[in-house]
């Protein structure tokens, strides 16, 4: 076999993965509004997804906000201008920390979690079961994750940016001894709710679908053994966190593209 | 009762990859009302068997035929509409486990139908106490044992009384007293609803106790004899014959294909 064989072979099967992931990504758009009749489901997703994630999502916030307090105060103090110091941390947690931090959390809390639960219930052939009771597994197990996930990450990464404002308020103003009213002052001019805010929360809802649909397709698809649930949760991560910067860069460019 | 079978295997080959055949050209039917014990080694082709009866897979070239109605796996709507008279026990009960016992049982009634759940209360208690599990309704899947989770998934499997009800080996793994119960089930809820059963196992003995027809498969998924118990344990045929008692040797080999043993251990072994 020659080279130009085997680059073709490999860019054949790459192509048919694309196609299959795209093919799943449209059965599970399809099946998705079976699941909004049914929000009962979806609720309990929330709280499966969304409420169990609130503590690595409040500690990891409050920590981003304390070290970029201070790391923004000392870049700051060099040119005079501490007083901008609320407004940065705040345009950097709502515009891009909140966002890209939580979806990188949320795939490695809720995404493996969600990618080895459904793998596990195709181990344990409940999947199986459900398609020979006539009973849809996309539409009842998959769609209910799915629109979890979406509407979790966006209170999520606003928790996530809330409380790390809140971690600057208690280093620059407690700590350092920034004036407090300016601090909220020159957010309160600064971000706009619409352009700043709006975008995060846009930005956190696509990479909700990609971090969600990754995991639920990964866990969907993995090979029915303790090795293929292993190699899935491994493969959530890694390509839910690589789609999640990739789009990042492409909505930033959108979004913000003026000043 | 119409007279023509409710499923019928019609010269069906079918393999998972091109590579190897694991049914071969095999004909069958299986009669209302009876059960039909299809029995036969690993690998022989069994569950797939199911699958295929299931509309999971495809068959390469031959039909499936369920109650008159060839099964297409590309038609879904037909698949949902088939599936929905069937019930199946598969080889580890396939409970659901982030729900209990009862939740279990009134999983098909609460996604299939529009029943108040009053009524479904009462048809999961029957379907329980029918298994011989009603006050173990509210226990966790994690609180059962491997008989009892047999129990509470034939009670899901008939909650919606199906017309065929299939079992993946139902006797796989029991101890002597869950099997036996498992056996007197089967053959009672065949008898009291007049479903259509069909068992895999490689249990003789169970099988050959419960079963109105035998079909016994052999590797390669051809099939080599069928009739009723009794014709199969009165049967000459040297693979008939190895299979019902259990023999290690024969005319099928306890040893999987392989070079000679002078060529893997050099020929001072082998001498």
């Amino acid at each position: 076999m020659n080279a130009l064989q085997i680059i073709g072979q490999v860019v054949l099967a790459q192509l048919a993965r694309w196609g299959h992931g795209a093919l799943f990504f449209l059965d599970l758009l399809r099946a998705t509004p079976s699941a909004l009749r049914r929000f009962g489901l979806v609720v309990g997703q929330i709280h499966a997804i969304g409420n169990r994630s609130l503590v690595i999502i409040v500690a990891s916030g409050l920590s981003v906000g304390f070290v970029l307090a201070l790391q923004m105060y000392y870049a700051l103090t060099t040119y005079g201008a501490a007083e901008s110091l609320g407004l940065i941390v705040n345009l950097a947690l709502v515009r891009e920390l909140g966002p890209v931090v939580t979806a990188l959390l949320f795939a490695g809390r809720a995404g493996t979690s969600l990618t080895a639960e459904i793998g596990l219930m195709k181990a344990g052939e409940q999947i199986a079961a459900m398609e020979l009771m006539a009973i849809d597994p996309k539409a009842r197990v998959l769609a209910p994750r799915f629109l979890g996930g979406i509407l979790s990450m966006p209170l999520l990464a606003a928790l996530f940016s809330t409380v790390g404002i809140l971690g600057a308020y208690v280093v620059a103003v407690l700590l350092i001894g920034i004036d407090s009213g300016n601090f909220w002052s020159i957010q309160q001019n600064g971000v706009d709710v619409w352009r700043d805010v709006g975008n995060g929360v846009v930005k956190s809802a696509v990479f909700g679908v990609i971090c969600t649909a990754v995991a639920l397709y990964q866990g969907f698809e993995t090979e029915a053994t303790p090795e293929g649930v292993a190699y899935a949760t491994t493969r959530t991560v890694v390509t839910a966190s690589l789609g999640v910067l990739a789009m990042d860069f492409i909505l930033t460019a959108l979004m913000f593209s003026t000043p | 009762m119409s007279d023509s079978p409710f499923i019928d295997i019609d010269h069906v080959t079918f393999g998972y990859d091109s590579r190897r055949t694991i049914l071969n050209d095999i004909s069958l039917k299986f009669a209302r009302g009876k059960i039909t014990a299809v029995l036969g080694g690993s690998g022989c082709g069994k569950t797939t068997l199911l699958r295929l009866i299931g509309g999971v897979h495809a068959p390469n070239s031959g039909r499936v035929v369920f109650d008159g109605e060839e099964i297409n796996t590309a038609d879904k709507a037909q698949l949902f509409r088939l599936r929905r008279r069937l019930g199946m026990l598969f080889q580890f009960g396939a409970l659901f486990t982030d729900l209990n016992v009862y939740d279990n049982v009134a999983f098909p009634l609460r996604e299939m139908t529009e029943l108040p759940e009053s009524l479904i209360r009462h048809i999961v208690l029957m379907k329980l106490n029918a298994v011989g599990l009603r006050g173990a309704a509210h226990l966790k899947i994690s609180e059962v044992s491997g008989g009892m989770a047999r129990r509470v998934a034939l009670a899901r499997a008939i909650a919606l009384d199906p017309e065929l009800i299939m079992y993946d080996e139902p006797f796989a793994g029991l101890d002597l007293v869950s099997m036996g119960v498992a056996a007197k089930l089967i053959r009672t809820l065949t008898d009291v609803t007049g479903a259509t059963s069909l068992l895999i196992s490689h249990d003789i003995p169970q099988c050959m106790a419960i079963s109105d027809h035998v079909v016994l498969l052999a590797t390669g998924g051809r099939v080599v004899a069928q009739g009723t118990p009794a014709e199969l344990m009165s049967s000459t045929d040297p693979e008939v014959r190895q299979f019902v008692r259990g023999e290690p040797d024969g005319p099928v080999k306890f040893h999987y294909p392989a070079r000679s043993v002078a060529e893997d251990f050099g020929p001072r072994m082998s001498a």
